[in-house]
């Protein structure tokens, strides 16, 4: 049904390490190559090897060029799949009730066999999280892998989607943010998880860790602090030499 | 209201069963759980348990099903029927194939086998295809490094005996600065992309060097935006900086390198620049009690590092005096090379601070008690916690061989290679260069060559030139040009070939490397000179023979076609004979197998080889009787003995399966591999995990194991000596002298320290004119030319824009979707530009091999790829711009002969959209296996 | 937004139809048998084709019934049960009217009310949106109700009303055109504040995650449209409202006066709702710096 739980004991999802991806895409590929023989229907690309391909991938890099005036730009790799919203706008307004948000864990799901393709939840969604599968014609949508991390015909450490196992960079993590104490609930206060689309009022559970300060960004005042280490023993290379001479013998 | 959903099966069964291999799609090498159902491909992820990615997979590997089954296979061996290039060709019987190679090789082998000129691409079979071209005789024969590493294999073998690329790794549990210089996403991807993520849990700095901020740079905590080409500039003047503040390890340095080691300062000496040794040979050193050279191995003596000594009449001075004197020339200030580096002079003293802080502030001491070869125990190992590793951005350059000695010399002088913290090599590094083969060309008709191939010459005695001083091989490796040309030079050949300079070929047999394309510079040169004929209406080239897996832009333009077998379908082994997948706490190797069977007429490569030495007879190839010693690869694998006891592969030799690296062969080799997850390890104990080139427990290990035959510590070279030796016979000493055309160029490039020079193609063009660098870098999901056939990388990868610089962008007054024409000394290509600030003020750059030749790879030929992909290969030539002298001066680096890629120059502007198609645009190849299905929906039938 | 045929199809002539039911079901004009049957005819004609056309755009049509289920939360449900509803009543109304020749008048208004409502519901599919600024905002239902009522009183030729209604609607359609222009900076969205990385700077993206088109972009960003809003915003409001406007002040009005007003109003409509589509922009084409 379209209508959201009340709230859910678990709030499964993942916390995205924006100082360590380096966009190297292995989420996007692992998570095409596991969703498109599990969960529902494949994830088709049209015109594979043509002039205008176009695929259904459920999560994909940005890439972003930050700069502020007078400093070198920073790039910064952007992942984005399903944030699993605890106010998801995409189910509420599914007209057939395929779009849900299960009670027990907090992810969001469609239920393809009620799914009539109309594209209005993608429509609802503020982070470009769901894509319509042109030759399915239904919607289709991270499920942070249901079909893995319950699992149990996988082994217990690999019970976690398929985008964290396979992260080369391990920027991608996975918990439950309904427990203070979890992986990605500390980690998610320690470097000031950010919410996307706050204003939204979505309440995502996913949180983005900000890129950490660049050092070649404002250095202001780090030269001094470590200037005494290269404070020349000699001023010419005669009077280094015979420093040396003393240093070796004092080895 | 109540909440209803769907009831959901949350353990379905994930596969029948899992294969566990080794990648290929890429030359990272992890291990991977190939998950099968009904028969089919469902899943492939990384495999825990193996070494390189421990689990992990990065985006091409996980896309290894559309690559198997990628509609660009080649399906069956095939004869050209058509005009070469124009891609018609007729399927052929395997015995048919043979038939031909045989007719056309075997009349060269007896008569002329330098007439066959073989060499291979991207694979890692270089133990085999340089054993079968040995035994054929032909002295051509090279794998492509000499258009890839060969700068930073040279640097590192000579300098310390073991390279960057894969041949090593900091010590990412303990390093806390990390610096990496013109690391894009090339070899070792996902070991770099595992560390950098240790490195940053632990709050470690990464400090990235290279013009183009992206990827690793991207994360880096400090980028340092080099202009392109400068590096070793940037690392002299850090060294400068560090030598003046008295900042080096001296214990280090006189313990393990070769600083203390005395060097003939007679001009007029036949041993001038060489070092001192006595009667025995050993070196010597210049005692620091009395003043008198003594053997460097003599018990107790203090050598000293500075001073002169006088040995029999002649002045000799310590290395690290010399080296001292040289780098504390202003010439290598900060501010003396801020500009030029595109870096602060307050920037590079920072940075060397930080080093130095670091190394000496921050040491790293470890209770574990070892002993060095001299008998000397230690009952602690000190490490200093700076690392580094370089790749292709110092790589490719003319001056990369002396760039990366900087960077290992910075290494070497911080204390901080294989010390804990610092970098470390993986077995069967590190290992001496003295240990190394040196080239052999030495042609017998009828007969095998009389030895290896490739090595590393120690001195002009070592090149391949024949008693009138003409070239022996093809690509004219290991010649004046190029002395030290250790991989070859395969971007000669066919340009060498066609000119018939030094001498003409009958066949060309390639392997895995698309020359006519994006694997050679002047890409339509070369496919000009692969389709030129002879007057009689012949080819040039007679024969070329390929073999790939795939439609690639090659394949046009060979006679013969040998259909390779994909990565999931094929034995291979990744040999400790050859690249193995060692880590530095590991001796590792590891197997391919068929995970799936072929479902086309189609053999593995080696196979192959090994199949056609059989035919022709070759020694090594079949027993006395003429019979096949192999009947494919994978009994190669197991039954092949380079030495006695030592074979391609290390695990579970001996006939109960119990030796490591030595044994004989076990025929159940290959189940135990498998049994394993497809690969092999042996740990390396606790006390020989470091200082291994001296830790007397490490050489001891490697001998048991057969890494060598007898313990080979070795100390560090800050100054080569066999540099020192091609520079005294271009100081007119010795009988092998060079022309005297090159006499300059040898004087000043075989520094035997490190040294710096500006690029050749700036030295070469006005600079003025052409202000731009332009490069390329591999992308994250691309590997060469074959991502393009694979559907889910495509879609990431289809296009490659031109990244300018904001000030260039501006400058030019470009906006979003514009077109610009971009021009070197050689050619001018039409290109889309998207605008980049993090990015070298002076350098564009695009992404590598995304441009495809229409007609190929199964593509549509109205791909992106081909009407909007581009290659700068274009605008890159083989040679330099002629200088006015008449000589053809090469554009690759003097000592090595390595490719320079990344000396180009461009100029660039706007260009009119019009039609939206990059320039040049080459006629369509007719496609040997048709184009890819227009729809696919893999895991349907799942 | 990209503007799908079907979609604007669906909204312009289903909005029509009920706006032209609601005229019936409050008996205007007062018409029984023939002259019944062709107003029901094409009022039904009009509601009915415009709600199979939207079917068009389904991945799987088969399944639309299930569209009925979720009229709790969604307003695509809601729509279609009010829609069958609406035309379940005003058909039995109809049927009644043209057989029968009787009027039940509650029964008009109760259909006229569900007509009504439909429109509503179809105004809400896209008012809700906080996702698209330009729709978001309650001029949207105002705009597609007026839409409704002032083509349904044309089509039922009450003119006096048709005249009001239109000199309203193309008054607001410029008003919601102005407002809209505002919409998505008012609501505050920037490439930084989607981001989140706005504290280090001004963000630009430097790749797309693939070098091709995917599902968003071709649903979501549809910025060719908006190069040429404004001419064709005054083309809109002329065929909307000036023309029509200028012919039923001015000129007597007969059968092919009436087809032309009809037609040309229809003109206005549709690029309006063109426009509706394209001129909207989904927060999501922040992340692919398309605005």
């Amino acid at each position: 049904m379209t209508a959201l739980p009340a709230s859910t004991p678990k709030k499964l999802g993942l916390a995205i390490d924006l100082d360590i991806c380096v966009g190297c895409h292995a989420c996007v590929i692992n998570c095409k190559e596991w969703n498109t023989s599990n969960y529902g229907a494949p994830l088709g690309d049209q015109d594979a090897y043509g002039a205008n391909p176009v695929g259904t991938f459920l999560n994909r890099i940005h890439t972003f060029e930050v700069k502020a005036p007078e400093q070198p730009a920073q790039t910064v790799h952007f992942p984005k799949s399903c944030l699993h919203c605890e106010d998801a706008p995409c189910v509420t307004v599914c007209p057939t009730g395929a779009s849900y948000k299960r009670a027990e864990d907090g992810i969001v799901l469609v239920n393809e066999s009620d799914c009539i393709g109309c594209g209005l939840c993608a429509w609802a969604c503020p982070y470009g999280a769901r894509e319509l599968d042109a030759q399915e014609g239904v919607m289709k949508k991270c499920t942070l892998c249901v079909d893995r991390i319950y699992n149990e015909n996988l082994p217990e450490e690999d019970r976690e989607p398929a985008c964290v196992r396979t992260c080369p960079a391990n920027a991608r993590h996975f918990g439950d943010f309904a427990d203070p104490e979890s992986n990605v609930s500390k980690m998610s206060a320690e470097r000031g998880g950010l919410v996307l689309m706050e204003d939204q009022d979505t309440k995502p559970v996913n949180r983005y860790l900000p890129p950490r300060p660049k050092a070649d960004i404002q250095t202001d005042g780090d030269i001094d602090i470590l200037a005494p280490f290269l404070e020349p023993v000699a001023d010419t290379p005669k009077g280094l030499l015979g420093w040396l001479d003393k240093a070796l013998e004092a080895i | 209201m109540n909440h209803h959903q769907p009831d959901l099966d949350t353990s379905p069964e994930v596969s029948d069963e899992i294969r566990k291999t080794t990648c290929y799609m890429c030359a990272c090498r992890c291990g991977i759980n190939v998950h099968m159902k009904d028969g089919k491909v469902k899943y492939i992820e990384g495999n825990r348990d193996h070494p390189i990615n421990k689990g992990v997979l990065c985006a091409k590997g996980s896309a290894g099903i559309m690559q198997h089954y990628s509609p660009a296979r080649l399906k069956a061996p095939m004869k050209r029927v058509g005009e070469r290039g124009e891609g018609k060709f007729e399927e052929i019987s395997w015995d048919e194939a043979y038939e031909i190679a045989t007719k056309w090789l075997k009349p060269l082998r007896e008569k002329a086998p330098e007439k066959l000129a073989f060499f291979t691409g991207r694979d890692q079979s270089q133990s085999l295809t340089s054993m079968w071209a040995q035994n054929f005789g032909t002295p051509n024969y090279a794998a492509h490094g000499g258009f890839c590493s060969v700068n930073m294999a040279a640097a590192g073998i000579y300098t310390m005996g073991g390279a960057f690329w894969e041949f090593g790794a900091p010590d990412w549990e303990r390093t806390k600065m990390f610096m990496i210089f013109g690391v894009a996403e090339d070899h070792d991807s996902n070991p770099i992309k595992m560390g950098l993520s240790k490195l940053k849990e632990r709050g470690a700095k990464i400090v990235g060097v290279n013009p183009v901020r992206s990827g690793y740079n991207a994360i880096a905590d400090e980028w340092v935006g080099i202009t392109p080409g400068t590096d070793g500039l940037f690392v002299l003047s850090m060294i400068h900086v560090l030598l003046k503040a008295g900042k080096v390890d001296l214990e280090y340095l006189m313990r393990y390198t070769n600083a203390p080691m005395l060097v003939n300062m007679d001009p007029a000496s036949d041993e001038h620049g060489l070092l001192l040794r006595d009667a025995k040979g050993e070196f010597m050193v210049a005692d620091r009690k009395t003043g008198k050279p003594v053997s460097a191995t003599k018990k107790g003596v203090k050598p000293a590092f500075t001073g002169e000594v006088t040995h029999k009449g002649t002045k000799y001075t310590p290395v690290f005096q010399l080296m001292t004197e040289k780098y504390l020339s202003e010439d290598y200030a900060p501010e003396a090379v801020a500009e030029r580096c595109g870096i602060s002079a307050e920037t590079i003293r920072r940075l060397a601070a930080e080093l130095a802080h670091t190394a000496f502030e921050e040491e790293i001491v470890l209770d574990q008690p070892w002993t060095d070869w001299r008998g000397v125990k230690h009952d602690k190992m000190i490490g200093r916690p700076v690392s580094f590793h370089g790749m292709r951005g110092i790589s490719a350059h003319s001056n990369g061989f002396q760039t990366c000695r900087a960077i290992h010399l910075l290494q070497i002088i911080l204390g901080s290679v294989e010390v804990p913290g610092g970098y470390r090599f993986k077995p069967p590094y590190p290992k001496s260069v003295d240990i190394h083969p040196t080239p052999h060309s030495m042609v017998t008709p009828g007969g095998p060559l009389n030895g290896p191939h490739l090595g590393f010459p120690r001195g002009p005695e070592d090149l391949a030139l024949d008693a009138t001083g003409k070239p022996i091989r093809i690509d004219k490796a290991f010649t004046w040009e190029n002395p030290m040309s250790a991989h070859g030079m395969m971007h000669m050949v066919i340009s060498n070939a066609h000119a018939g300079d030094p001498y003409k070929i009958d066949t060309l047999f390639m392997y895995m490397a698309n020359m006519s394309w994006n694997s050679s510079m002047n890409s339509r040169g070369v496919m000009d000179m692969l389709t030129d004929k002879n007057e009689d209406g012949g080819y040039v080239i007679p024969h070329i023979i390929y073999s790939d897996a795939y439609s690639s832009e090659m394949v046009a333009y060979a006679d013969l076609i040998f259909p390779d077998t994909t990565y999931l379908e094929r034995h291979d082994c990744i040999s400790l004979l050859d690249r193995p997948i060692s880590e530095p706490e590991a001796m590792c190797d590891s197997i391919r197998w068929p995970v799936v069977e072929p479902d086309r007429d189609v053999r593995g490569f080696q196979t192959v080889v090994i199949q056609l030495g059989a035919k022709l007879g070759l020694p090594g190839f079949v027993d006395e009787n003429g019979d096949a010693l192999y009947k494919d690869y994978a009994d190669y694998m197991v039954n092949h003995q380079r030495r006695p006891g030592v074979g391609p592969l290390a695990g579970w030799r001996g006939k109960d399966g119990s030796g490591s690296g030595r044994g004989e062969p076990n025929p159940e080799q290959l189940d135990k591999y498998i049994e394993n997850g497809g690969f092999y390890m042996d740990h390396i104990p606790e006390d020989a995990m470091f200082f291994k080139p001296w830790n007397k427990a490490y050489q001891d290990w490697a001998v048991e194991r057969g890494l060598f035959d007898k313990p080979s510590p070795y100390l560090f070279n800050l100054y080569v000596e066999p540099m020192a030796k091609f520079r005294l016979a271009a100081e007119g000493k010795g009988d092998i002298q060079p022309p005297e055309h090159l006499r300059e160029q040898l004087l000043t490039c075989m520094d035997p320290f490190p040294t710096w020079w500006q690029p050749f193609e700036e030295q070469g063009v006005n600079c003025d004119e052409y202000p731009l660098h332009a490069l390329t870098q591999r992308p994250a999901a691309m590997y060469h030319s074959w991502g393009s056939q694979n559907a889910w990388l495509r879609q990431i990868h289809g296009t490659n824009p031109l990244y300018v610089s904001g000030d260039v962008f501006e400058k030019h007054g470009f906006n979003e979707g514009d077109w610009a024409y971009l021009t070197s000394h050689h050619g001018k290509i039409k290109v889309p530009v998207v605008r980049m600030d993090a990015l070298n003020p002076k350098t564009v750059w695009t992404w590598n091999a995304i441009g495809k030749r229409k007609g190929a790879w199964a593509l549509d030929e109205n791909a992106p790829e081909a009407t909007k992909g581009f290659l700068l290969n274009h605008l890159i030539h083989e040679l330099l711009p002629p200088k006015g002298d008449g000589l053809r001066w090469s554009n690759s680096d003097p000592i090595t002969g390595q490719a320079a890629w990344y000396d180009l120059r461009v100029k660039i502007e706007k260009a009119p959209a019009e039609d939206q198609v990059s320039q040049p645009s080459m006629p369509a190849q007719t496609s040997p296996v048709g184009q890819g299905p227009k729809d696919i929906a893999y895991g349907e039938e799942f | 937004m990209h503007p799908a045929p079907s979609v604007i199809i669906f909204t312009c002539i289903s909005g029509l139809g009920f706006g032209l039911l609601t005229f019936l079901g409050l008996n205007f004009p007062d018409v029984s048998g023939w002259t019944a049957f062709w107003f029901f005819f094409i009022a039904f004609g009009l509601a009915v084709g415009g709600l199979v056309s939207s079917t068009f755009h389904l991945g799987n049509p088969q399944r639309a019934w299930k569209a009925f289920s979720q009229w709790r939360t969604s307003w695509l449900s809601r729509e279609g049960v009010f829609a069958v509803l609406a035309l379940m009543v005003m058909g039995l109304y109809a049927l009644l009217v043209i057989f029968f020749d009787t009027k039940i008048a509650p029964l008009g208004w109760l259909g006229a009310a569900l007509s009504l409502i439909t429109a509503i519901c179809t105004s809400m599919i896209y008012g809700q949106m906080k996702t698209v600024p330009r729709w978001n905002m309650s001029s949207t239902p105002v705009l597609y109700v007026m839409y409704s009522l002032a083509g349904g009183a044309l089509l039922a030729g009450q003119m006096t009303a048709a005249l009001v209604l239109i000199v309203f609607l193309t008054g607001f359609q410029i008003y919601a055109w102005m407002q809209g222009d505002k919409r998505f900076d008012e609501a505050g969205h920037t490439i930084e504040s989607a981001t989140g990385l706005g504290n280090l700077g001004k963000v630009r993206l430097l790749e797309s995650p693939h070098s091709g088109e995917n599902y968003l972009t071709k649903e979501m960003i549809h910025k060719i449209g908006r190069k040429h809003a404004m001419k064709l915003r005054i083309i809109s409001a002329l065929f909307l409202g000036v023309l029509p406007i200028f012919v039923m002040t001015f000129m007597e009005v007969h059968h092919i006066g009436a087809a032309v007003l009809v037609i040309s109003h229809m003109i206005g409509l549709f690029i309006s709702r063109w426009l509706f589509f394209a001129e909207a922009e989904h927060v999501v084409g922040l992340y692919y710096d398309k605005r």
